[in-house]
């Protein structure tokens, strides 16, 4: 009796396994499919290097050099500020703060992390853009910087997250072995633990560089979204996924403007998916260089 | 002379007692080794000597223990001076994952030595004195990590002398290693005692009645009895000490 069962149920959870590869791929194939046919209509190099984002002018010029340069502003921005703040965070909770503070503290970031995007960017709006506008008298303080900042407290859970597990992986003998040649705790922490989890540290970059360039709701809000080559921090700019979200509404299906929004979409695969390797690849090699003491 | 005295030192994990009024004295330019079961505190009561406890949570102590005739139980002790001057050689080798070269000078960067020449002339002395610089020296850079178990052992006894401490702790050195390499490190123990004072803790009785000069007996917390190795062996004067050592227990 027990046989046609068990028999069904492999094949169920066989088919699930299967369908999530199934979907990437369809995904995929169908974002080349369409992100492609742009290229009938202008060339590769003309997406890629020309600096106008005119989608609906007469005629129409899709070169993303300043989406592009706008998500390269932003996510340095972001990783400029997150990294050290995260780093730091990562470090203090692993080995000064007292136990029941670093609860606390993980429990603040880990909630930092479950808050809507949408509702960063809707904070960002009313508190830090009028901030920035004072601080620095701009017209605007919806600007790279404001898309930044908030993109920074996105990124920090993960990044903070990642390195806390680095550091708290190291073997206790390092510090130990430190300690007892008459280190500090902080001589110890950055000249033993930090570089002993390098490689961990470099993952939680990368794992926070994906996060930012993917994220689209919040900068959508709050970068001010004018699709002009930056110059400044203080500028507002677009970011590629801001592109997409703002003009798919409007884009008319299977014209140039729609094909070149998938186009951008290839783009960004493409990155996540270099970032992601090159998170993966930091992170195997964290964990095999823990597991050989 | 004894540097190392300590007395009625008792210690508590919590409300566990791991030392019991251990009274003891580690002479200079001896090795003195400790022995005894698994768990009676060996140890801990190496850990002793350089505050390593510390790192414990819930430890306490009590009584006396004097370094040079300095006492270094309480808060007043300055811990980065004593464990420059009582350094320790781990069970398990534990370079740092960093080069050689830094692995050898980090106690000297750490006190504040940045002449890159005294860092190189430390160095060759360092290795020179555990016998590795000639096998080492065209590959300072390459990570510690690639080395072999007994290569790092000397490498961590390396690190140690580049400060060069007065007391060298060393908790079962030669578990993880071969008979072979033991050999070597103990002949290294040998030559070291000419300038430095040890105390090993160690579950191999031969290694204890080869290498070292004095040797305590450790039983539940007890140091039940210290003396000279050879008369330990051959006269003990404590039942409990002749138990073990003639294999009757342990
Ligand atoms: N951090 C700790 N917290 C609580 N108890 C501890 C701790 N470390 C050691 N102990 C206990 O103290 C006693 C002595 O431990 P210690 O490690 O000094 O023994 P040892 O003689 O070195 O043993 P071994 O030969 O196995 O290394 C043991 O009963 C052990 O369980
Ligand atoms: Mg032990």
């Amino acid at each position: 009796m027990r046989r046609p069962f068990d028999y069904i149920i492999e094949k169920l959870v066989f088919f699930s396994g299967v369908a999530s590869i199934l979907f990437v791929i369809l995904i995929f194939v169908f974002l080349l499919k369409e992100g492609l046919s742009l290229f009938g209509e202008v060339s590769i190099q003309s997406f890629l290097f020309n600096v106008n984002w005119f989608p609906i002018s007469d005629p129409p010029q899709f070169g993303i050099v300043p989406l592009l340069l706008g998500s390269l502003f932003v996510t340095l921005g972001a990783i400029v500020i997150a990294v050290p703040m995260g780093l730091a965070a990562a470090i203090y909770i692993s080995e000064f703060a007292p136990r029941w503070f670093a609860n606390i503290l993980k429990t603040g970031i880990e909630l930092l992390a479950a808050i809507p995007s949408i509702v960063l960017g809707f904070i960002g709006i009313v508190t830090l853009a009028p901030f920035l506008k004072t601080v620095f008298r701009l017209p605007s303080g919806l600007t790279a910087l404001a898309g930044s900042i908030m993109l920074a407290f996105m990124a920090m859970p993960t990044i903070v997250s990642i390195i806390e597990d680095a550091i708290v992986s190291n073997p206790k003998s390092y510090k130990e072995g430190s300690l007892a040649l008459g280190a500090t705790r902080w001589q110890t922490v950055y000249r033993v633990t930090i570089p002993a989890a390098s490689s961990g540290i470099l993952a939680a970059i990368m794992l926070g560089i994906g996060r930012v360039i993917g994220e689209t709701m919040a900068v959508l809000m709050i970068t001010g979204n004018a699709a002009v080559i930056p110059t400044s921090f203080l500028q507002p700019v677009r970011t590629l996924t801001a592109t997409i979200a703002a003009e798919m509404g409007e884009a008319v299906a299977g014209s140039g403007h729609y094909y070149s929004l998938f186009a951008i979409g290839i783009i960004l695969f493409i990155i996540s998916f270099i970032i992601n390797l090159l998170a993966d690849l930091f992170l195997h090699r964290s964990r095999k260089g823990k597991r050989k003491r | 002379m004894s540097i190392i005295e300590t007395n009625k030192l008792n210690l508590w994990y919590g409300t566990f007692q791991a030392l019991i009024d251990v009274n003891l004295a580690v002479a200079q330019n001896k090795i003195t080794a400790l022995i005894g079961p698994s768990g009676c505190g060996k140890s801990t009561l190496l850990r002793v000597f350089n505050r390593m406890n510390d790192l414990i949570e819930g430890v306490r102590l009590a009584g006396s223990v004097k370094v040079r005739g300095a006492e270094i139980l309480g808060d007043g002790t300055d811990l980065i001076a004593l464990r420059k001057k009582v350094g320790m050689v781990f069970q398990r080798p534990n370079p740092f994952p960093l080069s050689i070269y830094e692995n050898v000078v980090y106690a000297l960067r750490i006190h504040g030595i940045r002449d890159k020449q005294k860092l190189d002339a430390a160095a060759e002395k360092a290795l020179s004195s555990v016998l590795l610089w000639d096998e080492l020296k065209d590959n300072l850079g390459a990570n510690a990590l690639t080395l072999s178990l007994e290569q790092q052992q000397r490498l961590c006894i390396a690190r140690l002398l580049a400060v060069t401490p007065e007391v060298v702790l060393m908790d079962e050195p030669c578990s993880t290693l071969d008979p072979l390499a033991t050999m070597r490190i103990e002949e290294l123990m040998i030559e070291l005692k000419k300038r430095y004072s040890i105390v090993i803790v160690t579950h191999n009785m031969q290694q204890a009645a080869r290498i070292s000069d004095d040797c305590g007996y450790m039983l539940l917390g007890e140091l039940v009895e210290l003396g000279e190795t050879k008369r330990i062996f051959t006269a003990p004067r404590d039942q409990r000490t002749e138990d073990y050592i003639t294999g009757r227990f342990g």
